[in-house]
């Protein structure tokens, strides 16, 4: 049995009311900031979730074309012009070196090129402007999911089909099965064959929507082999900006990352993230606090004990290392117990408040990596916070202790 | 253990300068059983405190076990401590926190960090040996006054140290509980050969002891010349 570990213990045990107000206190803190955690970061990646759910990590386009600098006049200097003039139809040519090329690259997990234009959909007298995406699903589908999306039909792309979205479906009354005619500015038509209808999670992309077998959009656009885009997904979601400035290097062309198309997204979602950072950094000073507070207290009145202790050979050291412990166990102890209501305030909201559709407003993100590291710093807190009076501990002269 | 020319003052500063002890010269000779006699606010608990290194003298050396102990930090302090002395003081000063049988483990626990099941039990011998084996478990405040203070002076034992220095140990018990203390502190010096210093001012009690060791103001009277009775003013 150690010194240190069983005198902590006992005396944490001894002062019965102490010892709970602190470890409430403790608790309570920590059930917040898990509750904040667990709310904000789920709510956090389902918006990610809901966001990338048709969108690439990285969209590579043709490099944009820039007016050429005309020549300066003498005595002048002109830096730059970056005005842009009309982008043409800009394709990627020899795009079947660029994808083999970037799916070597690490942190790449899958490419696919597409083929977009914008186009007519019609049937029976109805006109809809479309975006006509030329892919091949096989690629398509390990970029984005359209398993999830599926409403009705076969996720199949054979030549002379389409996959529509469920609004344009509405629109123009088809069903899988029925036809329909795609039409392009540059005279491209073509009759083709409902082989499913997706619900893209968004009313204009469900409007919009169609998706055809690449080589189709490719000859009814008029881009021969051509592509206009290369989405490409990448392993790790939050490294897409630094992958994206990679491949523009690799490839000479225009990267975006996802983060970059979602500018306004992903700073509401870092404003959130250092707000939630805020509480989470005063609540942990108020616990730290409240700990050392009640650790004072207890070391005024074990002045005695401690007294007695030190004067029967207790190394300061030692006691120094009593009131730590102390500290160190109360954030330990009173994180396991405020983990505990956290989760269970966080499930609870999720529980009580639904969208309309049944599936949770709150959706929580309650892993064991937040239960972990939340004992870790509770813990560690605990000791820095009883590092003060753990010092008035073993300061404490022991003759005042024995002559009172 | 050997004192040369030991002072102590308080004070100082603000308050006055007031010097408790003038220069004491006091050889322990291994296993001898001394009381330690002198009116209130003599100086005698400044002295014990002194020879159990809790306090430092202003003036004079202190050797223990032929070591010099001026300008030891108190880690090496706290060791000689832990390793040379036991202390029972007046009012008991068990841990409430801890069984009997804890308490008496606790200099050794406390010097060395942990104990073993030797040493449990040895803890264990000690407390049958004053007659206290079926209060091991107990707390202190289960104990009566005189189980306490018998508890207290065992619990001095636990590591074997060369010298007790116990202040005033019978100073709240009732005679006859003060008289068996007393035997029994006799006894353990017998039975061991451990060194006991006794602050007293009994001297009824001190009459029992081989050898009466009388401060007065700070200063020692010559060994075994008779002072008067300590139940006298001091001046
Ligand atoms: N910390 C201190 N500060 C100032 N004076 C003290 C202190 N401790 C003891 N004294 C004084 O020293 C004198 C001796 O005290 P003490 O050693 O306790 O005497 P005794 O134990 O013989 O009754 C007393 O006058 C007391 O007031
Ligand atoms: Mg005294």
């Amino acid at each position: 049995m150690n010194f240190v570990w069983m005198v902590a213990w006992r005396l944490l045990r001894e002062g019965r009311f102490q010892t709970a107000l602190i470890l409430a206190g403790v608790s309570i803190g920590v059930g917040v900031i898990v509750y904040i955690t667990a709310i904000v970061s789920g709510l956090q990646a389902n918006i990610i979730e809901r966001t990338l759910s048709t969108q690439a990590h990285v969209v590579l386009r043709p490099a944009d074309i820039v007016n050429q600098a005309p020549l300066t006049v003498p005595g002048s200097v002109k830096l730059a012009d970056i005005a842009k003039r009309t982008q043409r139809e800009n394709t990627i040519a020899n795009w079947g070196g660029i994808v083999a090329r970037v799916r070597g690259m690490p942190n790449v997990s899958a490419v696919a090129a597409m083929a977009s234009g914008p186009g007519v959909a019609q049937q029976g007298g109805v006109r809809k402007s479309v975006v006509l995406m030329g892919v091949e699903l096989e690629d398509y589908q390990q970029v984005v999911r359209l398993d999830n999306k599926l409403q009705a039909g076969r996720l199949l792309l054979p030549t002379g089909t389409a996959l529509i979205g469920k609004e344009l479906a509405a629109d123009l009354g088809l069903q899988p099965g029925g036809r329909l005619r795609v039409q392009t500015a540059t005279g491209g038509s073509q009759s083709v064959t409902v082989g499913a209808v997706l619900d893209f999670g968004l009313k204009d992309l469900n409007k919009r929507w169609v998706l055809l077998p690449l080589r189709e959009a490719q000859n009814l656009l008029g881009f021969q082999r051509d592509v206009t885009e290369i989405y490409v997904k990448s392993e790790r979601l939050f490294e897409a900006e630094s992958l994206a400035a990679n491949l523009a290097l690799v490839t000479g062309l225009t990267a975006d990352s996802w983060q970059s198309s979602n500018g306004q997204l992903v700073t509401a979602l870092k404003s959130q993230t250092a707000s939630s950072l805020m509480i989470r950094v005063f609540v942990t000073f108020a616990v730290a606090l409240g700990i050392a507070s009640v650790l004072v207290v207890s070391v005024v009145q074990r002045q005695r004990e401690i007294g007695i202790l030190r004067a029967m050979g207790t190394p300061a050291s030692r006691i120094l290392a009593v009131f730590l412990l102390q500290g160190g166990l109360v954030g330990l102890f009173g994180s396991l117990f405020g983990s505990l209501l956290g989760a269970v305030m966080a499930e609870g909201i999720s529980r009580m408040a639904k969208t309309e559709d049944g599936s949770p407003l709150f959706p929580v993100a309650l892993d064991g990596e937040l239960f972990v590291t939340t004992a870790l710093i509770a813990t560690l807190v605990g000791v820095l916070a009883a590092l003060l009076p753990a010092l008035r501990a073993a300061r404490l002269d022991p003759v005042v202790a024995i002559r009172g | 253990m050997t004192l040369e020319g030991v002072k102590k003052s308080y004070g100082g500063g603000k308050s006055p300068l007031v010097e408790v002890l003038h220069g004491i010269e006091l050889q322990l000779v291994e296993g001898e059983f001394a009381a330690l006699l002198g009116p209130s606010g003599s100086g005698k608990s400044t002295l014990l405190n002194i020879m159990g290194l809790l306090e430092t003298p202003t003036a004079g050396e202190l050797h223990i076990a032929g070591t010099a102990t001026a300008g030891l930090d108190d880690a090496a302090r706290t060791a000689l401590r832990n390793r040379y002395l036991g202390f029972v003081f007046q009012f008991h000063h068990l841990l409430p926190a801890f069984s009997a049988l804890e308490n008496v483990m606790m200099p050794l626990f406390a010097g060395q960090g942990r104990v073993t099941p030797q040493d449990r039990q040895r803890a264990a011998m000690l407390l049958q040996r004053v007659g206290l084996a079926d209060h091991a478990a107990k707390r202190p405040v289960q104990l009566s006054g005189g189980q306490q203070q018998r508890v207290a002076i065992v619990r001095a034992l636990m590591n074997r140290p060369r010298l007790v220095l116990a202040d005033e140990p019978t100073g709240n018990l009732d005679t006859q509980t003060a008289d068996e203390v007393f035997a029994l502190l006799h006894e353990l010096n017998r039975e061991d050969g451990t060194t006991f210093l006794i602050v007293t001012h009994d001297q009824r009690l001190a009459d029992g002891c081989p050898r009466q060791i009388r401060l007065l103001d700070g200063r020692l009277q010559p060994d075994g010349l008779l002072s008067p009775a300590p139940s006298a003013s001091g001046r």
